[in-house]
């Protein structure tokens, strides 16, 4: 069995509470990063360790801490982005439900190697009732000395506030939050300037993943070389998986780097398996934003090497035959799912939360959805495929966030790969009402 | 009257229970001196919390509170989806209708709910108890198909929890 860094005291009776926490080895990167280390030595550690941001983009956390502008007399902050909404990701809601304190813990180590000293976690409303598990454990912190002021009597002094969205998958986006969190509409800010030079209110602001700044918390204690001991080549150490759709065991899973996509779906300690004896037809590995792959790309890829639970190797063939780990969002569909209404599916979800500024994404991601919707239900035409296909062009890489791309990269990987499935949606609409389309036999190309 | 009416900004402001008020202060209170609008969408929730719903006149009261313009509130109301600008039934229903639930059968559940509650999504029941609404992914993907309501996750969702779950739901409204 994998080591665990993050989940492994999950179902501990009580681990939500400081005091169980705590006899469980909790805070113990506190004592350490104050007491012993720099702010910068803390840094350095998040450098070695080779950790990759955890929420989507897999950007070096190291590096984004080691962005952050100094200026003498100027606040800084560090926001944990705690939206989590890309479809098919619920690794941070299991988290911060189960070991708040967790969380808490690396904001803590985090925002001292940062020199911040008011953090605030924005988490979205819809989990409101883990905001209240958060402020509870926020309370405990402050009892026992772990937030406000002289902390652990290093002179540190941070406040900690958990703050709700109002349900907007465009909050995720950084830039979007930190307007969310000024009390204003999440429209993505335009960059430059980062929020690394200006950020919450004009300060310079570090905003990370849950699981990224969780996952500080080991690699403090245990040594940034260790943590990147665990993995292969860039992707290092453990990653927090959401498996959903059809399977025998879908969940959290905490697996370490490098693991193959095979033991992933069918091994004893994880997904054990499509449900009901079905076939796989496909997977999103990533969270609805990255390409589909069809069955024969899931487990192998085009090289016919086993394809791994990495950065690199899921992105193995680029978006001809590859897609990415992105979130960690494992979506897995059998063979008895329809693609054209899962693509339709996920464009209607795009086209309700663009947030409106940029026309390419306001008027593409809303005309995608209607061709989808027409070619799902019948009325579709092989003109239709190529619009799609033109759409998605006008959109990606014209905008200001990336929710524009997110929109049009699943569409045109379910057209790659399963054309086949939409042309007979245009050519025999009655029988793709009454039964579902099956496997998809053989690459296109082949 | 909706926010963008003309004549929003006229709607006498309406008050609120003197609970809600004190924790509107404390979230206001959780960030630094003149940031207090930071707390908007904390309060927007308590607003709901306490009327159900968001109305012209509850927005224009949380803009004197927070000390900004009407429209700052109006707008931030409208973007969000979580705040209901007309009123709701006792219990609104909200169905994750997004791929990974729909992989699981939320189209069957929203069905199902709808022929048992003999109304459409949008719609309320006449005994005001059921509004049902669909939503984007609530981040409970594992767990499909499922619900929330009050902020309380129904998940992994069957006929017969539907059942057991509505009719909990009428009992506990009745009082």
């Amino acid at each position: 069995m994998a080591r665990k860094l993050l989940i492994e005291h999950a179902d501990v009776q009580g681990i939500a509470s400081y005091d169980v926490y705590r006899k469980h080895g909790g805070y113990a990167s506190v004592e350490k990063a104050l007491k012993n280390m720099s702010p910068d030595e803390v840094v350095e550690e998040v450098k070695k360790s080779g950790l990759r941001g955890r929420g989507g983009a897999g950007f070096p956390t190291g590096m984004k801490w080691s962005f952050l502008a100094k200026p003498e007399g100027v606040e800084r902050h560090l926001v944990c982005n705690a939206d989590e909404s890309e479809p098919g990701t619920f690794k941070d809601r299991y988290l911060m439900e189960k070991l708040p304190h967790l969380l808490i813990e690396g904001m803590i180590t985090s925002s001292y190697a940062l020199g911040a000293r008011r953090s605030y976690i924005y988490i979205r409303g819809e989990f409101m009732y883990v905001l209240r598990i958060l402020e509870k454990a926020i309370a405990e912190a402050y009892a026992n000395g772990m937030l406000g002021k002289n902390i652990l009597g290093s002179g540190y002094d941070l406040d900690l506030v958990v703050t709700p969205g109002g349900g907007a998958y465009i909050c995720g986006e950084e830039t979007a939050l930190l307007e969310s969190l000024e009390g204003k509409r999440g429209n993505p800010r335009m960059k430059p300037p980062f929020p690394a030079v200006k950020g919450l209110w004009g300060n310079p602001t570090v905003v990370n993943n849950v699981e990224s700044i969780a996952a500080v918390v080991p690699i403090v204690n245990e040594g940034g070389e260790a943590y990147a001991k665990i993995g292969i080549e860039r992707s290092t150490g453990t990653k927090l998986i959401s498996a959903s759709g059809n399977l025998v065991r879908p969940g959290v899973y905490e697996i370490e780097l490098g693991l193959s996509v095979e033991e992933f779906i069918y091994g004893d300690d994880y997904c054990r398996g499509i449900a009901n004896g079905k076939k796989l037809k496909a997977c999103i590995p990533g969270g609805s934003s990255v390409p589909i792959l069809p069955h024969y790309l899931v487990t192998k890829t085009a090289a016919g090497t086993d394809r791994l639970m990495t950065y690199e190797s899921l992105a193995d063939g680029g978006f001809a035959s590859g897609s990415m780990l992105g979130s960690g969002g494992f979506i897995v569909f059998d063979e008895d799912q329809c693609i054209v209404r899962n693509t339709w599916n996920f464009a209607r979800f795009y086209a309700h939360e663009s947030c409106g500024q940029c026309s390419p994404c306001r008027e593409g991601t809303g005309w995608m959805e209607k061709v989808l919707y027409r070619l799902e239900h019948g009325h579709g035409t092989l003109e239709d495929i190529s619009l799609l296909e033109e759409i998605n062009k006008k959109i990606e890489g014209n905008t200001i966030c990336p929710l524009g791309d997110a929109a049009a990269w699943p569409v045109a990987a379910a057209i790659r790969h399963f054309r086949d499935e939409f042309e007979w949606h245009v050519k025999s609409p009655q029988e793709a009402q009454s039964r579902n389309y099956g496997l998809i036999q053989a690459p296109l190309e082949a | 009257m909706k926010a963008d009416h003309p004549q929003a900004v006229n709607e006498a402001p309406i008050d609120f229970s003197a609970a809600t008020m004190t924790e509107m202060k404390r979230v206001i209170g959780l960030f630094p001196e003149g940031k207090q609008k930071s707390a908007i969408l904390s309060v927007l929730h308590l607003v709901q919390d306490e009327l159900g719903w968001v109305s012209v006149g509850a927005m224009n009261r949380v803009a004197q509170i927070l000390d900004i313009e009407p429209i700052e509130v109006y707008e931030v109301a409208t973007f969000y989806t979580m705040f209901h600008l007309d009123p709701v039934g006792k219990n609104v229903l909200e169905v994750c209708r997004t791929g990974p639930c729909q992989l699981v059968g939320s189209d069957d559940l929203i069905t199902y709910i709808e022929q048992k509650l003999d109304i459409k999504v949008g719609e309320t029941t006449k005994d005001g108890m059921f509004t049902l609404k669909t939503v984007e992914c609530l981040g409970a993907c594992g767990y499909g198909p499922m619900l929330m309501c009050k902020y309380h996750f129904y998940e992994r969702l069957t006929k017969e929890k539907v059942n057991e779950m509505l009719d909990a739901m009428r009992e506990a409204s009745k009082s």
